[in-house]
């Protein structure tokens, strides 16, 4: 087994990923600022709309960096992004229909 | 007796080698293609718990001039999270909204870059670093499914007070039937969703263990590569991304 201790140990470049890291818990902590913070009464809105920013924010950074769909071909990148793209129209078509019925009719 | 292998597929239509499809291994774009069919599934819940959600009243609807501040649990609107997660272990009775999910967020992330830093360790094929940090994301993941364990039997369990019904009756914790903190819809969407959640990151902790045993047993060095360090951590980052998506939109809105 002498010839994989013969091989030249290559330092690890890691200096990225911890600074994703570091993104990620500053933003975690800015949310938890947020929520205690807000006054949630007046700004209801205001406070989901910062929310939702900064989860796609830490999404970004997570399959950006994390899992290195930035670094791979662009027809990679639009396999994976594009039909994301339209689940999440999906999700804000269907939220914003959801608004017009109420549970009662369910009950 | 032996039996020549042949491909039922004509020689013109076999992939003869090269530069691979999109310039990705085929099991690599297969787990991106899986993880894509998950975003699938749990958009199809996050719409789930938007409609219904939605379809209940607010609380300023039911009760006029009920705040935030003067907010009191109730089965016919929808509760506000950090009134109702807002326990820590070892802490009894100490008021402290959402600082135990917090946690399990930050350990959550923290096992996120130590599998990120295995992912690294792999393409430098350097063995020692690969174990190490599997093992550091290995025991991210069970502590924050204890966590989660433990979270989920304090909801179960409920309050000391409890919450009295109109008929004088007092029900106590979240079950699927009856629920404390709201309408059982409530616990209904948070056993179901943190529960998939939770399976997920359970079968990713018996995936990193798998890893951990095949690099520790030379798998990966024999076979020249270390690509499965980075399918399965793909995996796991997703399980982590999931996660973001749950915090905000079950504890935080």
């Amino acid at each position: 087994m002498a010839e994989h201790s013969s091989i030249e140990r290559q330092k690890p470049n890691t200096k990225h990923l911890w600074k994703v890291f570091w993104i990620l818990l500053v933003l975690t902590a800015l949310e938890f600022v947020v929520a205690f913070t807000i006054d949630a009464d007046h700004y209801k809105w205001t406070k989901i709309g910062i929310f939702v920013f900064m989860t796609i924010v830490k999404a970004y950074y997570i399959v950006g960096i994390f899992m290195h769909l930035g670094s791979e071909t662009k027809s990679f990148i639009w396999t994976i992004v594009l039909p994301i793209i339209f689940v999440l129209w999906l999700i804000v078509a269907l939220l914003v229909e959801g608004e017009y019925f109420g549970i009662e009719k369910f009950f | 007796m032996a039996v020549e292998k042949t491909s039922v597929n004509p020689p013109h239509l076999l992939w003869q080698g090269g530069t691979q499809p999109l310039k990705a291994g085929y099991g690599k774009l297969m787990m991106w293609i899986f993880l894509l069919s998950d975003v699938f599934t749990f958009s199809g819940f996050l719409v789930t718990y938007g409609m219904i959600r939605f379809g209940y009243p607010t609380f300023s609807e039911v009760v006029a001039g009920m705040t935030h501040k003067t907010f009191e649990f109730s089965q016919l609107y929808w509760p506000i999270p950090e009134k109702v997660f807002k326990a820590v272990p070892l802490l009894h009775g100490v008021d402290a909204p959402l600082v135990f999910v917090g946690i399990m967020t930050f350990i959550l992330i923290f096992s996120s870059v130590t599998m990120v830093l295995a992912v690294e360790a792999g393409h430098r094929r350097d063995k020692a670093d690969v174990e190490k940090w599997m093992l550091w994301t290995i025991l991210g993941g069970f502590i924050f499914l204890s966590s989660q364990a433990w979270e989920w039997s304090h909801f179960i369990h409920g309050t000391e007070h409890g919450l009295t019904l109109e008929d004088g009756t007092t029900i106590f914790g979240a079950k699927l039937g009856i629920n404390e903190y709201g309408p059982p819809n409530f616990a209904n969407l948070f056993f179901f969703i943190t529960g998939f959640h939770g399976f997920h990151v359970f079968i990713g902790v018996l995936l990193n263990i798998m890893v951990f045993y095949n690099a520790a047993n030379n798998v990966y060095e024999k076979r020249g590569h270390y690509e499965m360090v980075e399918k399965v951590g793909l995996y796991w980052h997703f399980v982590d991304l999931v996660w973001v998506f749950v915090f905000t939109f079950f504890y935080l809105v």
